[in-house]
């Protein structure tokens, strides 16, 4: 956090907590309509790929609001988005292996 | 200033001040936190190679039964919520500690924000919600375990030689393959591991807030940070845990 407030003794500046709830708001909406297509559509690659769309756009409302990863500087965020992105390359890999294996068993 | 002088005598480093305009605590924060991503990911990762490399169900939801012949599917699983036994309220009981988390995550953005004003009482009061929001998640996983591992009434899956399997263990499992069993406790175990000591620090900040530590004039602060900053920095391992939570929830619950 790069502003530094000095509140002079007794003096307690007043909570700016709009963008703060209008996070928790949106977080709890995409909750919601994951609970809903999880009743509603039935199990595809399809609805897969919507969960984890859903998912990746909460974290990144996490991260970047919550955490304050988006106010901070442009390598920071890199500096932990990037490495993450391979994470996702090995999942994929390890999922396809998954069906690899199952296929082998056939 | 002291921290000129180090520079000129070369024990500072002589490439300019804060690259990252982030103290040296809250950039081993995010170091840390990645590392810990690393340790989930590969836990979830083993997830997904366990379950695509079971058979899955592919009949109808109406029809599922409890099998080591195919992998569970989790809304059957989980579907128990405390005080309503016997109706079938799938993912309900999950929810519920989805939300607590989320809005545990809530209070604690409020509490690093109060910090930024340096207000202690808000500090202390939004600390308080936090610590109380995370000890109900963990009781709530509390007895979601207990759910799983006592088992359904009825029993599940039926093992090698033809008995009927009553709840889960690590070696045994009536919702299904062995892994699910396994992984649920790994992972799950895990997050609630991280949030049990989540809590712990948040305990020992909301300590040090309500005796003033943060407030004391001559308290030393690094670089770049504000007095309040062990209050963000604690807030980042929370949120991570939230975060941490999102994952498990879909790839675990939803899936």
């Amino acid at each position: 956090m790069a502003e530094i407030q000095h509140t002079q003794e007794g003096e307690i500046a007043k909570p700016n907590t709009a963008i703060i709830w209008r996070t928790f708001w949106i977080l709890s909406a995409l909750t919601a309509l994951e609970f809903i297509i999880a009743f509603t559509i039935p199990n595809s690659t399809f609805r897969v790929g919507v969960f984890i769309i859903l998912t990746i756009a909460k974290a990144a409302y996490i991260v970047g609001e919550f955490m304050h990863l988006r106010h901070e500087v442009k390598f920071l965020i890199w500096a932990i988005v990037l490495p993450m992105t391979f994470v996702g390359w090995l999942l994929l890999a390890m999922i396809l292996e998954g069906g690899s294996i199952f296929m082998m068993g056939q | 200033m002291a921290t000129a002088t180090n520079s000129e005598q070369g024990i500072d480093w002589g490439g300019g001040n804060l690259p990252l305009r982030a103290s040296w605590g809250k950039l081993m924060m995010w170091f840390f936190l990645l590392s810990d991503a690393f340790s989930f990911s590969a836990l979830l990762i083993s997830y997904g190679l366990s379950r695509y490399s079971h058979k899955a169900f592919d009949g109808k939801i109406s029809e599922f039964t409890f099998s080591q012949a195919h992998w569970p599917i989790p809304e059957k699983v989980f579907e128990a919520v405390p005080f309503l036994h016997g109706i079938s309220l799938p993912l309900v009981f999950v929810g519920i500690m989805t939300f607590i988390l989320i809005l545990s995550s809530v209070t604690m953005v409020l509490a690093v924000e109060a910090g930024h004003r340096g207000d202690r009482r808000d500090v202390e009061k939004w600390m308080l919600w936090t610590i109380l929001g995370g000890i109900t998640f963990l009781g709530c996983q509390a007895w979601e375990w207990t759910h799983f591992i006592h088992g359904t009434e009825g029993g599940g899956a039926t093992d090698f030689y033809g008995n009927v399997i009553y709840g889960a263990n690590l070696i045994q499992n009536q919702y299904g393959p062995v892994p699910f069993a396994d992984l649920f406790f790994f992972i799950t175990g895990f997050h609630g591991m991280h949030v049990t000591s989540g809590v712990i620090l948040n305990i020992i900040i909301f300590y040090n807030t309500s005796i003033g530590i943060y407030d004391r004039p001559n308290r030393k602060i690094d670089e770049g940070a504000s007095r309040y900053e062990m209050v963000e920095k604690v807030g980042l391992y929370w949120h991570f845990v939230d975060l941490v939570w999102v994952f498990v929830f879909t790839f675990f619950y939803l899936v």
